[in-house]
């Protein structure tokens, strides 16, 4: 990889010197309220280099992910900027690219998003103008040659740190070290995948990636997260797209008494973090933990991933006062 | 019904080539906006909606994605399967239909001659084609025309030499990954 900083964002800085990077997502409100964002960042922002703000992940409408960047970046926190390709065409797509680099996103999660019939308003118009690969090599393109898809002339390149999603648990198994390099070819610095549960089988997907080469051209990040239940396991299998869950784990949950699952499901994801960082080619894990986010913070802290690395002179954004909360910044951790 | 031709993809693909330069020597009188437009548009949608269930994106690339067309994938990829298949290899939209890109990369797999162009990045679909006479469109290189800033992907090597040479290699073979 070359030695230049592509945006200079704290993720690509903690990437690019070796550190095990640590992300997590953000559950976005449906309200119009920017506190509901900043409580829900306090708890992600002090155990992760980046949070992820989700655009109409299973195509449930939230606060949209531009929004919640914005928000986040006055705050001080890093966001990672996901773009879905379902809502939108080209032309809306490039416009928010360069707002996003405007208010300070330096990460872009480019993905072709979950269809619209996984959500609550499956009557909708799929758009799926772009893939998430012509997605990612326009987002390249407006960085790099400084131009939108037409060939207009930007005035100012955004500056941003490309990533893709990867899901190495679902067919065609053969083909997906591939996809990953058609998205690395495409544009993609960094990977973060769908959730794994399946340690064998992700290691067999990395031996193929080093087999092609694209270890060091690529940072790959593996989803993880707790399952609360085993109520919750089988909902996500069957019901949230790209999801797989190997029968063994859900049968140690099942095996779990109901009121300790939620420790089980934690207990997992630790050992399933503690599996995926022994491989080679693994640059850091992306923590998933939908409603349940306190989590985030024990289960890192359990993996051993705590604290995260800082620049010197770098406080925490979650005890820097914000302009409107600057008199209940005595309460802030 | 002729879809089960889709299953013979080594022979679509020769079918294919010796078609496109059956075409060629009709470039005079095939173009855009001529008389026999409309007729080549209807037997266009009639032959390739039967073996393909064609969409008429007019920029056709099934030699590309495995004869299988991949504009019947409900969310219009061109780049290969989302993260989205279920585990049986199922659409994510249709639990009960295979993804076609599943079926895609099988067949391309079994097609010596452009089996490996799946590895090529597609660029976005010009939409102002839908509807337009495909083969037309490529005797006349439209559909390869693509916008001014979009750097012509073909060129962007995928994988290192020393690898693609031995992917290509394995192509027609079963198991066709480097390890």
């Amino acid at each position: 990889m070359d030695s230049e900083l592509k945006a200079g964002g704290r993720l690509e800085r903690v990437l690019r010197s070796g550190r095990f990077a640590v992300t997590s997502e953000l559950n976005p409100p449906d309200s119009a309220d920017a506190e509901d964002v900043y409580r829900a960042a306090l708890v992600l922002s002090t155990v992760c280099d980046g949070i992820n703000a989700v655009d109409a992940s299973g195509a449930h409408c939230h606060m949209s992910s531009v929004a919640i960047c914005a928000l986040l970046t006055r705050a001080g926190y890093e966001p990672i900027y996901q773009v879905a390709c379902r809502d939108r065409n080209r032309i809306a797509i490039q416009g928010d690219l360069l707002g996003a680099a405007a208010m300070g996103v330096r990460n872009v999660l480019c993905i072709t998003g979950d269809d619209v019939s996984a959500g609550d308003q499956p009557e909708a118009k799929r758009v799926f103008d772009f893939d998430s690969i012509q997605l990612l090599r326009t987002a390249r393109m407006m960085r790099d040659e400084g131009m939108f898809l037409s060939g207009r002339k930007l005035t100012t390149k955004p500056r941003l740190f490309l990533g893709a999603a990867a899901n190495p648990f679902v067919p065609p198994f053969d083909w997906r070290p591939m996809r990953l390099a058609k998205k690395i070819a495409a544009g993609a610095d960094f990977i973060q995948t769908q959730y794994c549960f399946d340690v064998v089988r992700l290691r067999e997907y990395m031996r193929h990636v080093g087999d092609l080469g694209l270890l060091d051209k690529v940072y790959i990040l593996i989803g993880v997260g707790p399952l609360r239940s085993e109520r919750a396991a089988d909902y996500m299998r069957t019901k949230v797209p790209g999801v797989v869950i190997p029968d063994e784990v859900v049968e140690r949950l099942h095996k779990t008494p109901k009121k300790q699952q939620r420790d089980e499901g934690k207990r997992i994801c630790v050992e399933i973090i503690q599996q995926v960082r022994e491989i080679e080619g693994v640059n850091g894990v992306h923590v998933m933990a939908y409603r349940q986010e306190e989590l985030v913070a024990e289960i890192i802290e359990a993996a051993g991933l705590f604290p995260r690395p800082r620049r010197t002179g770098e406080s925490d954004p979650a005890s820097r006062a914000r302009p409107r909360q600057r008199a209940q910044s005595a309460d802030s951790p | 019904m002729l879809r089960f031709l889709q299953n013979y993809p080594h022979a679509l693909e020769v079918i294919y080539d010796l078609f496109e330069k059956s075409l060629m020597p009709f470039r005079r009188w095939l173009k855009p906006g001529s008389a026999l437009e409309p007729a080549v548009i209807w037997i266009e949608k009639v032959g390739k909606g039967a073996v393909f269930d064609c969409r008429m994106c007019g920029q056709c690339i099934l030699h590309s994605t495995g004869m299988t067309c991949s504009m019947t994938c409900p969310k219009n990829l061109r780049n290969g399967p989302c993260g989205g298949v279920r585990a049986n290899g199922n659409c994510e939209v249709y639990p009960d239909k295979p993804c076609i890109w599943v079926q895609a990369f099988e067949r391309s797999i079994d097609m010596p001659r452009y089996g490996y162009e799946f590895l090529k990045i597609e660029p976005p679909v010009n939409r102002r084609l839908e509807g337009t006479a495909s083969w037309i469109n490529m005797i006349h290189d439209i559909d390869d025309e693509m916008p001014d800033g979009w750097v012509n992907t073909d060129e962007i090597p995928i994988i290192t030499a020393e690898v693609e040479q031995e992917v290509r290699r394995r192509w027609t073979v079963d198991s066709w990954i480097v390890s």
